[in-house]
C-alpha cells in the first residue's frame, strides 16, 4: 500500500516527536526512567516518563493512549443494544457500572422510567460491581507495596461476587444486563439469600485486609503523607470518586447527583471522607466504601419490591432526537455519557466522560519531588483502569 | 481507678496472625472429627482443573445452541450481532398447502447457519432478539480447538449443543415473569 | 566419623578436596531445594489459600527439577550494551559467597568441612562478597531498572551488615570463642545463670540479639520487607532483570541457598546447632543425627524468615536505612553492654 506524501510526512513527524521526547530528556542532567507501557505497576499500558535525580523525581509526565480502542467512534455505528455490550468493556472491572449511565441517558431521552424492581436490582448490581472492583484494588494495593498475600485473598473472595453476578446475568465480567426501560431478566430463585451470604463474606474480607494491610506499621509508613492532594488542587484537576473524598471533598453522585434511575435514596448509607488527602486516606476511604456497599446491598435485598422488571417499550427501540448527559458514581469515580440522538436505531454521538482520565491528569503535578517507590504507591492509591483512561 | 485499656496488638503481629491462620485453615480445614488430618486440597480455594471441574451457573454464557426447526431465516440475529459473526444462508421453498385446494405456502429453508466463536463477544443479543425461540444459551465452555478455523460451528454442531441447554430456572419471589420453556 | 577421620587423613589431597567439593554441593543444594519446595511452593501457597504446583511429581515435589531443566535449556541472552564479562561473572560471585558460608557450619561433632578458629568471623566476612556480585549485576546489565536495584542493594546490604555483626558479638561474648564448634559446645554444655538443665541456647539468653539477627538476616537476603533491590512491582526484578536461563537459575538457587546458609548459621548461633539437650554430644552416631537436627532447626528459622516475607509490604529505601542506623544499631550496642555486664557479674 502506497501512502501519500502527506501521510509519510505525518508518520515521520510523529516518530521524530516521540524520539524528541526521549532525546531531550537524555541530554539534561538527571536520568530518564520510562515506566513504559509494559510495567507491573501501571495497571495496564500507561506510560509514565520520569526524570530522576538519584531516586527523586524532578519532572514527570504521563503518555496515555496505548490502549485507545475508539469507543466513541464505535458507538456512532452501533445500535443501542450493541453499544451496551461494548461499553461493558471500558472499565472492565466495574462491569455493570459502565452500562448504567448510558442506559439512564437513553431512558431520559425516551422519557420512560424503569419499574421499581428494576431500579432496585440495578442498584444492587451497581454496588456489587463496586465491591468487585474495589476488592481487587485492595488486593492489588498489597502487591504494589510488596505484600503478595492480600492479592490472593482478594481474588478468592471476589470470585463469590462474580459468581453471583454470573448467576443472574450470565457473564462474570461483562454482564450486558441493562436495557432501556429495565433489565434483561429477573433474579433466579435463591439469589437474594446467596447474595446476603456473599456480602457477609466480603465484610469478613474487609476485616482481614484491615488486619493484614491497613493495620501494618510498614504500610502506614509507606502511605501516610505520600502523595498529598489538597482539596483545591483535587477540584481543579477534576478528581472524582474516592480520590476527591479522601481530600476532604464531600461529594458523592449517589447522593448529590441528579440521577433518578438508581435506588440509593431508599436506603440508609453514609458517604466516607478523610481530611488528609494522602495515599493512606485514599485507600482507607475505598475500604470503608466497600463495607458501605455491602450494607447497601443487604438493605436493598431486604426491601426488594415485587413487580415487573421492564417498562413498556417497543420491540425495536428508536430513541427520539435530543441530547442527554448522565453521570453516576462509578467505582473509579464519576463516569458520564453524553448521548446525542437523531432518532435512529443507534446514537449519533456518544461522549464518554471517564473517571480515570481526569484522575490521572493530576500525576504530573503530584509526582514532582517524590521518590521512585512513592511513584508506585501513588499510582496504586489513585487507582485507575487503563480501559477507562484510553477508551 | 479507671478501666485499664486493653493492650493493642501491634499491626505487625496481627498481620502475621492472619497469614498463619489462613495457612492452618488451608492445611486443616474444619471437618469435624477429621480436622486434625491435613487435607490442603480440601481447604484451599484451588479447583484442580482438569482433574476437578467447577459447574458454572445455569445462565452462564458458554456457547449458543440452535434449534433448527424454529428458525425461519429472518436474519434478525445476524443483523444485530455487534461483530457480525453469524453467517446465515437460506432459500425459499414451496410447501404443500395446509388444506387441500389452498395456495401453496412459501417457507424459508435454512442452508447455512454458522457462528464464528473466534469473533463472538458472548453478548447474547442474538439470543435475546430471536422472535422464534431458535437460539439458546448453554453453560458449556470446553470447546477450545487447536485450529482457529475449527471455532466456526456449523448448523449441525450448533444443533448438538441443544442437548446441553439447561431448563430455565424459576424466578425469585416477587417477580411477575413467567418461566419460559426450552423446546426439546 | 571419628573412625573415618584417620581414613580421610590418608586420602590424597586431591581426593579430599573433591570429596569436600561434592559434599558442599550437596550441603548447598539440598537445603536450597527443600526451602524452595516447602516454603516457596507450599507454605506460601497455603498462606494464600491455594495449592501451589501440583502437577510435576506427587504434590509438585519435582517442580524444582522441572524448573531447573527449563532454565537450562533457555537461550542465553546478553543485552547488547551490557559488559559481557562482568554480566557473566555476577551470578557466580553471588553463589560462591554462599558456598563459602557452608564451609564452616558444623553438622556434627566431627562432621564439618573446615574448622576455622575464626569461624563466625569468616561467615560475616564472606557473606559480604555477595554484595559485590549484586552490584556487578546491577551495573553490567545496561538497564536503568537494574542500576536502580543495584544501587539500592549496595546501600541496604552494607547498612545491615552492622547490626548483624553486633548481634553476633553478643553471642561471641557469651560463648567466649569465635569458633563455630566452640559456640555449639558452649550452648550444649553451658548453663543459664547456674541452671544447666537444657544447656544455654542463646535464643533464651540473647533474645534481643536473635531478633536483631533475624531482621538483619531478612535484609541481607533481600527478602520482603527489605526487598527494595528486587522490588517486583517497581523494578520488575531489580538487578536480576536482564538475567535469563541458567544465569537466572544461579541467582535463584543462590537466593535460597543463602537463605539456608544464614538459617543454618542462625541455628548454630542461637538454637544450639546440631546439638540436642539430653543426648550424648560426642557419640559417633551424632554425626548422622546432627545434620538432621541442624536441618530441622534451619527449617524453623527459615519458616520465620519466609512467614515474614509473605506477610509484610516492603519498606522504602530511606525508611530501611533509618531502621538500620537509628534503631537496630543502638539496640545491638545496648545488647552488647548488657551481655558484657551480665557475663562479668555471673
Amino acid at each position: 500500500m502506497t501512502l501519500t506524501e502527506r501521510q509519510q510526512r505525518a508518520y515521520i513527524d510523529s516518530q521524530a516527536a516521540d524520539m524528541r521526547v526521549n532525546v531531550e530528556l537524555e541530554t539534561d542532567e538527571g536520568m530518564t526512567l520510562n515506566m513504559g507501557p509494559q510495567h507491573p505497576a501501571t495497571h495496564g499500558t500507561l506510560r509514565v516518563i520520569a526524570k530522576l535525580d538519584g531516586e527523586q523525581v524532578v519532572w514527570a509526565d504521563i503518555a496515555p493512549g496505548y490502549m485507545h480502542r475508539g469507543y466513541e467512534k464505535l458507538c456512532e455505528v452501533r445500535t443501542y443494544p450493541q453499544v451496551t455490550t461494548l461499553i461493558n468493556r471500558i472499565d472492565w472491572l466495574g462491569s455493570f457500572a459502565n452500562e448504567v449511565p448510558f442506559i439512564l441517558a437513553a431512558e431520559q431521552l425516551m422519557d420512560i422510567e424503569a419499574p421499581p424492581r428494576a431500579r432496585y436490582i440495578r442498584t444492587i448490581l451497581f454496588e456489587m460491581a463496586r465491591i468487585a472492583n474495589i476488592v481487587l484494588f485492595l488486593g492489588d494495593l498489597g502487591v504494589q507495596l510488596g505484600a503478595v498475600t492480600p492479592a490472593f485473598y482478594a481474588f478468592r473472595d471476589r470470585e463469590h461476587v462474580l459468581d453471583q453476578i454470573e448467576s443472574v446475568t450470565g457473564g462474570r465480567f461483562h454482564p450486558n444486563f441493562d436495557r432501556i426501560g429495565g433489565l434483561k431478566d429477573d433474579l433466579p430463585k435463591g439469589w437474594i439469600a446467596d447474595t446476603k451470604a456473599v456480602m457477609e463474606r466480603m465484610r469478613m474480607f474487609c476485616d482481614e485486609v484491615e488486619d493484614l494491610l491497613f493495620g501494618n506499621e510498614i504500610f502506614e509508613a509507606r502511605t501516610r503523607g505520600v502523595g498529598v492532594i489538597p482539596a483545591d488542587v483535587a477540584l481543579s484537576y477534576g478528581l472524582t470518586g474516592a480520590n476527591a473524598r479522601a481530600s476532604g471533598i464531600d461529594w458523592d453522585l449517589r447522593r448529590d447527583g441528579r440521577v433518578a434511575g438508581l435506588a440509593h435514596d431508599d436506603v440508609d448509607w453514609r458517604v466516607w471522607t478523610h481530611p488528609d488527602g494522602d495515599s493512606f486516606a485514599r485507600c482507607w476511604v475505598r475500604l470503608q466504601e466497600t463495607r458501605e456497599a455491602t450494607k447497601i446491598v443487604d438493605q436493598l435485598c431486604d426491601k426488594l419490591p415485587g413487580g415487573s422488571i421492564m417498562a413498556k417499550v417497543p420491540r425495536i427501540i428508536k430513541v427520539p432526537a435530543g441530547e442527554a448527559y448522565v453521570e453516576t458514581e462509578n467505582p473509579l469515580g464519576a463516569m458520564g455519557y453524553y448521548v446525542v440522538s437523531k432518532g435512529d436505531l443507534g446514537p449519533f454521538r456518544v461522549k464518554i466522560r471517564s473517571a480515570s482520565f481526569s484522575n490521572v491528569s493530576v500525576l504530573p503535578w503530584l509526582l514532582r519531588g517524590v521518590y521512585v517507590p512513592d511513584i508506585i504507591t501513588i499510582l496504586a492509591s489513585l487507582y485507575f483502569i487503563l480501559g477507562d483512561i484510553d477508551r | 481507678m479507671g478501666k485499664v485499656p486493653a493492650p493493642k496488638v501491634p499491626g505487625l503481629v496481627k498481620g502475621l496472625g492472619v497469614t498463619l491462620k489462613t495457612m492452618v485453615k488451608t492445611t486443616f480445614p474444619a471437618r469435624g472429627i477429621k480436622t486434625l488430618i491435613p487435607a490442603p486440597s480440601v481447604g484451599s480455594a484451588t479447583v484442580q482443573y482438569p482433574h476437578e471441574k467447577e459447574q458454572p451457573a445455569d445462565r452462564a454464557r458458554g456457547v449458543i445452541a440452535l434449534k433448527e426447526d424454529n428458525c425461519t431465516v429472518c436474519m434478525l440475529c445476524a443483523r444485530s450481532c455487534p461483530d457480525w459473526c453469524i453467517y446465515i444462508e437460506g432459500h425459499k421453498d414451496t410447501a404443500p398447502p395446509r388444506r387441500p385446494g389452498g395456495k401453496p405456502r412459501t417457507v424459508s429453508k435454512l442452508d447455512r447457519f454458522d457462528i464464528d466463536y473466534a469473533l463472538c463477544m458472548y453478548c447474547g443479543i442474538c439470543v435475546e432478539v430471536c422472535p422464534f425461540d431458535a437460539l439458546f444459551w448453554s453453560p458449556e465452555y470446553e470447546y477450545s480447538e487447536l485450529r482457529l478455523a475449527d471455532l466456526l460451528h456449523d448448523k449441525d454442531r450448533l444443533g448438538e449443543w441443544m442437548q446441553t441447554v439447561p431448563d430455565f430456572e424459576p424466578y425469585e419471589a416477587g417477580s411477575d415473569q413467567k418461566v419460559r420453556k426450552v423446546p426439546r | 566419623m571419628t573412625a573415618a577421620a584417620p581414613i580421610l587423613a590418608e586420602l590424597a589431597w586431591w581426593m579430599q578436596t573433591s570429596l569436600r567439593s561434592i559434599g558442599v554441593l550437596v550441603a548447598v543444594l539440598i537445603p536450597a531445594g527443600t526451602l524452595v519446595y516447602v516454603f516457596l511452593f507450599k507454605m506460601m501457597s497455603f498462606m494464600q489459600s491455594r495449592l501451589g504446583p501440583m502437577e510435576a511429581g506427587p504434590w509438585g515435589s519435582l517442580q524444582l527439577l522441572a524448573e531447573v531443566g527449563k532454565f537450562i535449556q533457555k537461550e542465553d541472552i546478553i543485552p547488547w550494551r551490557a559488559d559481557r564479562k562482568l554480566f557473566a561473572l555476577a551470578p557466580y560471585v553471588v553463589v560462591a559467597a554462599v558456598f563459602l558460608i557452608y564451609l564452616v557450619v558444623p553438622f556434627g561433632p566431627d562432621a564439618y568441612f573446615v574448622n576455622f578458629d575464626v569461624g563466625i568471623f569468616w561467615v560475616l566476612a564472606v557473606s559480604s562478597v555477595s554484595v559485590i556480585g549484586i552490584l556487578i549485576a546491577g551495573w553490567a546489565s545496561a538497564n536503568k531498572y537494574s542500576l536502580l536495584g543495584g544501587l539500592r542493594a549496595a546501600g541496604q546490604l552494607i547498612a545491615y551488615e552492622l547490626p548483624m555483626v553486633l548481634a553476633v558479638v553478643g553471642v561471641v561474648i557469651q560463648a567466649g570463642t569465635l569458633n563455630m564448634q566452640g559456640i555449639v559446645d558452649a550452648q550444649a554444655n553451658g548453663s543459664i545463670f547456674g541452671w544447666d538443665g537444657i544447656g544455654n541456647p542463646f535464643i533464651l539468653t540473647q533474645g534481643i540479639g536473635f531478633l536483631i539477627f533475624l531482621i538483619a538476616m531478612q535484609a541481607e537476603l533481600t527478602q520482603t520487607p527489605f526487598d527494595m533491590p528486587v522490588a517486583e512491582s517497581e523494578l520488575v526484578s531489580g538487578y536480576m532483570t536482564e538475567y535469563s536461563g541458567l544465569r537466572f537459575l544461579l541467582f535463584f538457587i543462590g537466593e535460597f541457598a543463602s537463605a539456608g546458609a544464614f538459617a543454618a548459621v542462625a541455628a548454630t548461633l542461637f538454637l544450639g546447632g546440631w546439638s540436642v539437650p539430653f543426648l550424648d554430644n560426642d557419640a559417633d552416631w551424632m554425626n548422622v543425627v546432627g545434620p538432621l537436627v541442624l536441618l530441622t532447626k534451619m527449617m524453623f528459622v527459615a519458616f520465620l524468615v519466609f512467614w515474614v516475607r509473605f506477610t509484610y509490604p516492603r519498606f522504602r529505601e530511606d525508611q530501611l536505612q533509618q531502621l538500620a542506623w537509628k534503631i537496630l544499631i543502638p539496640l545491638s550496642l545496648v545488647n552488647i553492654l548488657a551481655t558484657m555486664a551480665l557475663k562479668v557479674a555471673f
